[in-house]
């Protein structure tokens, strides 16, 4: 039998093999965060770039000594920032900390309680990044005309929401999410509202390029089971988009032959 | 120049700091206990890379901002 292919996941000139990117946030302890990216197979990993607390014990452990930049792709985030100029200063100081690493997640933030990206600010810090030479995966909203803008500037990837923030509400506007994914040249990713695993493979089947979360396995019951389902959802999606679905119909098809029927 | 038993106040992670004055931002980032940590360090909205922290020197009013890595998504 011919082996299943699949073209690589190639998002900024380099190539990934998963198509699942998740994050780091609100894990029990860094143990199980190890454990649970480990599991899901994900190569590309988020993090977020805050104030380091001072007087804290020069031992204390570094998410960096769990999430290796050797193992992992990092890609550093803008969470929290409000505006385009702290969305820029968080990326300067993410390349400072990783040694020069370009690739970054911009999302700029409209406010807390929604957590919904800004687009206007979010325009302006990507023109600024993309002038001082950072890769761009950018979280936007699912309108498919700030997207089109945003791959227009040279953003690498275009990251619509499924849904709010850490709300599990899965993917609230799926055609949406399809004329973004039809009009675009560079990877498209569901970014936020993944809340199980059928979210996840929906993503896929829609033709998104990959899916990047964080709560739906770091606040399941069982993050390390949750974290192989997502692993299994995405491949799954991916290879149904590729197989091509069958046409929905309005009546039944029996997959029994008519023909032969004892009763014929 | 400033004589040593001179201090500078500036602002650290947001919070108001008095130092002695002549000290590089590398000298800061060893009183702290940081050194060869992976950080990155800002002074007034600017980056100073790893290798100019032991040549920047702070000043009064300097704003710093010493930033890791931590969990997010």
């Amino acid at each position: 039998m011919t082996p299943l292919t699949d073209t690589p996941f190639t998002v900024a000139g380099r190539e990934f093999s998963s198509r699942l990117l998740v994050g780091t946030g609100k894990y029990k302890d860094f143990t199980e965060t190890g454990a649970a990216i480990a599991q899901s197979g994900a190569e590309i990993v988020t993090f977020a770039v805050r104030r380091t607390n001072l007087g804290q014990d020069a031992d204390a452990p570094n998410l960096l000594d769990v999430v290796s930049p050797q193992r992992y792709t990092l890609l550093p985030n803008t969470a929290g920032c409000y505006n385009a100029k702290d969305a820029v200063r968080t990326c300067r100081l993410a390349r400072e900390l990783l040694d020069g690493h370009n690739l970054v997640k911009l999302e700029v933030l409209g406010d807390d309680h929604t957590l919904y990206p800004n687009v206007v600010e979010t325009l302006k810090a990507a023109e600024t990044l993309l002038a001082d030479g950072f890769d761009v995966m950018v979280y936007t909203s699912d309108d498919p005309i700030v997207a089109r803008e945003l791959e227009a500037m040279g953003c690498c990837a275009i990251m619509p929401l499924g849904s709010l923030i850490g709300s599990g509400h899965g993917i609230q506007n799926p055609h949406n999410v399809r004329l973004i994914v039809e009009q675009s040249s560079v990877p498209v990713l569901v970014d936020a509202g993944i809340g199980t695993a059928s979210d996840a493979a929906m993503a896929m089947e829609l033709g998104c390029d990959g899916v990047l979360l964080n709560t739906a396995i770091a606040h399941a019951r069982d993050p390390i089971r949750m974290a192989n389902a997502m692993k299994l959802a995405v491949e799954a999606g991916r290879d149904a988009f590729l197989a091509g679905r069958m046409p929905r119909r309005q009546n039944a098809d029996p997959s029994s032959p008519f023909a032969g029927r004892i009763n014929g | 120049m400033s004589t040593p038993n001179e201090s500078i106040q500036l602002t650290l992670n947001g919070e108001s700091h008095t130092l002695a004055a002549g000290l590089s931002a590398a000298d800061l980032i060893e009183q702290l206990g940081l050194a060869g940590r992976r950080i990155a360090v800002e002074i007034n909205e600017q980056i100073v890379p790893k290798s100019q922290l032991a040549q920047t020197h702070l000043a009064n009013g300097d704003q710093i901002e010493v930033v890791h890595a931590i969990g997010g998504g």
